[in-house]
């Protein structure tokens, strides 16, 4: 059993470990050779010597208060995207009215943006939440309403045909269909969320990994400040795990090879 | 319901010709479905027409094919029929009443060409779907009915597996199973077995043919397999492209009650085999 398991993980992950273990090594080795100052470039072994001498800094204070405003902006997005999604998807009025307005919101660069919510919301949770609700929102609407739009006519009429109403429809039909493409939309935004956190940090405040990566590169503490970015992506990439995983779990029933094949 | 009714008319047919007769003859009285001057067109000023000016009519009980070249609109006549389209122009009378296609959505049992069972739910979860959307008996009720039902058609033993883990016979059969108990006295099945392979589709005819014997369903079914409209049906529309003058020809098909999955051996079979492709090649011009 752990023979396979870790041949498999030999087949899926062997090549890019080997590339990142020469990277580190060889990143290691340009900065003790000084070929690059440490300064500008610390080495691995001093980001990971940070991550361990300031953990109580850094996993203990920064990265809770990160991880809270990612979750409370992602979980607002969740719940407000996917309402809106299915409002659309009901409603095609709603879809016309609101369609061309979440489009343009992406086209504002959020940077520019975020002052004004700090500004608005304040250097507290709630500004970094805002910051966080705009990055993550558009693709949680996007992937829930373009997943029940794509949910097979085929099975709606089907459904009809017995009589099934509108909501009988989405309950057993349009929702379990959209689930591929939600997912997507979940999966991205987490990603997302993360950043507009960070972005939400750098602005101002005294907490969270974005502000204190900012607040070290200023010190030209620059180890920590690549500890606290090591962090921040560890953290995008776990989340987004956990979400592979509830996918594969609520999905699991559906035979995955012919998963892309149901007719339309 | 319709459970009822089959464990009912099982021994009626059992007991011999004479009750067949008796019970065949008293059901055709009614009328089942009958279209009257049924049109259909598209396009944003109706100029495209589909067909028109179409009318059959059906009988409680009757097996009646429709064979017509792709493109002819008989899977848009079935959607008319099943309610989820508005025909045009025209009626469809219901049990000799006027109906509407809200009448008629919930009332009329629909499988269409793909099996569509939902990937998600086991065989017995998808024969549930038509329990789960009109309730009408209670749950318990409702699965002992399907578990009769999955024996019969002979799927005893897979009521938990998933349609993915299913051959393409299965899911056909699966599929026609959840069009039969949704309880309607109408099915409309548009080429059941039109994806299944030559040798996998003999067997379903064969199996269909056992089955009818037991169900007390009338069926109006699409085909493109002429044997296959010979064997099953009492009478077969075959239906022509929109120019045609007449869009309808009926053709009878007197072969014996009940059939055999073998019968297309027979002289006189093969006798309204060439008859219908005789008329078929009369009709159209290739």
């Amino acid at each position: 059993m752990i023979r396979t398991l870790f041949k498999r993980w030999r087949r899926d992950y062997a090549l890019s470990s080997l590339i990142l273990l020469f990277l580190l090594v060889g990143w290691e080795m340009v900065v003790r050779m000084e070929w690059i100052p440490s300064f500008i470039l610390p080495p691995p072994t001093s980001i990971g010597k940070a991550l361990i001498d300031d953990r109580k800094l850094l996993w203990g204070q920064h990265l809770p208060a990160t991880l809270l405003e990612v979750l409370a902006g992602f979980s607002l997005s969740v719940v407000l995207g996917s309402l809106l999604g299915i409002g659309m998807h009901m409603s095609r009025r709603l879809e016309k009215a609101m369609y061309p307005f979440i489009i343009t919101s992406q086209t504002i660069p959020l940077i520019a943006l975020s002052p004004v919510f700090i500004f608005w919301f304040g250097y507290s949770l709630a500004g970094k939440v805002a910051v966080v609700f705009l990055t993550a929102f558009f693709p949680i609407v996007v992937g829930s309403f373009d997943g029940l739009r794509k949910g097979a006519d085929g099975y709606s009429e089907l459904l009809l045909t017995m009589g099934a109403s509108r909501w009988q429809l989405l309950k057993k039909i349009q929702i379990p269909m959209a689930l591929p493409s939600f997912f997507s939309g979940l999966k991205l935004s987490i990603v997302y969320s993360v950043i507009g956190a960070t972005i939400g940090e750098w602005l101002g405040g005294s907490k969270g990994l974005g502000y204190f990566s900012r607040r070290m590169a200023g010190n030209l503490q620059s180890d920590d400040m690549f500890a606290a970015v090591f962090l921040l992506s560890a953290m995008g990439l776990v989340l987004f795990i956990i979400l592979s995983l509830i996918e594969k779990i609520l999905l699991r029933k559906r035979g995955s090879s012919r998963y892309d094949s149901y007719p339309k | 319901m319709h459970l009822m009714q089959t464990r009912i008319s099982g021994p009626f047919i059992s007991f011999g010709n004479g009750w067949v007769l008796f019970v065949l003859k008293e059901v055709r009285i009614i009328k089942m479905i009958s279209l009257q001057a049924l049109s259909y067109s598209v396009g944003t000023g109706h100029q495209t027409s589909v067909f028109s000016d179409l009318s059959l009519s059906i009988s409680q009980g009757e097996f009646v094919c429709i064979v017509g070249p792709s493109g002819c609109g008989k899977s848009t006549l079935f959607k008319i029929i099943a309610g989820l389209l508005e025909p045009s122009k025209g009626e469809v009378m219901l049990k000799a009443q006027a109906s509407s296609t809200h009448t008629r959505l919930g009332n009329i049992a629909y499988m269409p060409q793909q099996d569509l069972l939902l990937p998600w739910r086991t065989v017995i979860d998808n024969c549930l779907l038509p329990w789960e959307v009109n309730q009408v008996r209670s749950k318990a009720e409702a699965i002992t009915g399907i578990r009769e039902m999955l024996e019969q058609f002979g799927l005893a033993g897979i009521e938990q597996a998933y349609p993915h883990e299913l051959s393409g016979g299965m899911k056909q059969r699966v599929a026609f199973l959840r069009t039969v108990v949704t309880g309607a006295e109408l099915l409309l099945l548009d080429e059941p077995f039109g994806a299944l392979d030559t040798l996998t589709k003999r067997e379903m005819h064969k199996w269909l043919i056992e089955l009818w014997k037991g169900l007390n369903q009338t069926v109006l079914m699409i085909t493109h397999d002429l044997e296959e409209a010979l064997l099953l049906s009492d009478r077969i529309y075959l239906m022509s492209s929109h120019s045609a003058t007449t869009p309808l020809q009926e053709f009878k098909v007197d072969l014996p009650r009940p059939r055999h999955h073998t019968m297309n051996y027979q002289p006189r079979f093969l006798e309204l085999r060439e008859d219908l492709e005789q008329k078929i090649h009369d009709t159209h011009s290739f």
